[in-house]
């Protein structure tokens, strides 16, 4: 009987705990999108050259990998989540920029939005739904990633556009699979700090709108 | 080829670099998975390259 009693509280704090962390890292995701957002609106108004993008992710990766992961225990990586959002975020403007002064471009930018909260939306919600453990998927996606990387690096000397149209829609099923493993480790306890939680998630999404953007871009230029 | 390619390319490679040491533990480390559990990673995979075309098809 105390046996039971005492799993039966086990199992309920773990769920508390679970919702704890599910509900901080989606509030936190949103105020940091939302920083982004006017980050990248800044960054539109400044007009920043196309270099400004390069810098922020490449600043806003070696952050992400090398510092906050020290930090992200503390109140202090909060703040450090909203630099490499900001920061990557600033570096979308010159991108946006672009897009913007395409004849069809403020409806790219609109669908690729759309479609990247879309995407993000249905997947979390598949993935707290069914309660599925994705936790399998781990290397498999990270295989996945590093063949990208490798495919994107070659492509930087190639520079064939069937390629590079190729690899964005890898990016956005590979960082499909990364919502579901994500939300999936949040779920079942794998990841139960919310600043490292936020930051895969916005990683996530920040790839998923580069590259939808990418793909639509090149698709209505072919028309 | 202009300074932003070199840069870009050198980013790549240290991240390539960086991350691989993590993936092979990660692909260590991965549970092994039943045909049942990759069904339900291929679906909604399958349903959002069908959204892409949908998308692609709206621009």
């Amino acid at each position: 009987m105390n046996q039971n009693y005492s799993t039966v509280m086990r199992s309920a704090s773990s769920a508390v705990l679970t919702n704890k962390v599910l509900r901080n890292t989606y509030l936190l995701l949103s105020l940091t999108l939302l920083f982004s957002g006017l980050t990248a609106a800044l960054s539109m108004f400044l007009n920043m050259p196309p270099m400004t993008y390069l810098i922020s992710v490449i600043g806003g990766m070696v952050i992400a990998m090398f510092v906050l992961p020290r930090f992200a225990n503390s109140t202090a990586g909060i703040g450090i989540v909203f630099l490499i959002t900001g920061l990557l975020g600033f570096g979308l403007g010159p991108i946006l920029t672009m897009y913007a002064s395409l004849p069809n471009g403020n409806n790219i930018i609109t669908i690729s939005l759309a479609g990247t909260g879309v995407i993000f939306m249905g997947l979390s919600v598949y993935a707290l739904v069914t309660r599925k453990d994705f936790s399998f998927l781990g290397g498999f996606l990270m295989i996945g990633f590093l063949l990208i990387l490798l495919a994107a690096l070659a492509n930087i000397f190639l520079q064939i556009p069937a390629m590079s149209l190729m690899i964005s829609a890898a990016v956005i099923l590979t960082m499909s699979g990364f919502i579901l493993y994500d939300t999936s480790r949040i779920i079942h306890g794998g990841e139960t700090n919310y600043v490292l939680a936020t930051i895969g998630l916005y990683m996530t999404i920040f790839n998923i709108f580069i590259s939808l953007l990418q793909i639509l871009g090149i698709m209505s230029n072919d028309d | 080829m202009d300074w932003m390619q070199i840069f870009s390319a050198l980013a790549l490679v240290i991240f390539i670099v960086v991350l691989f040491p993590r993936t092979r533990e990660m692909l260590n480390h991965s549970p092994k998975a039943t045909i049942v559990d990759w069904l339900s990673f291929a679906i909604p995979i399958v349903v959002v390259f069908l959204f892409i075309v949908l998308l692609i098809k709206l621009v």
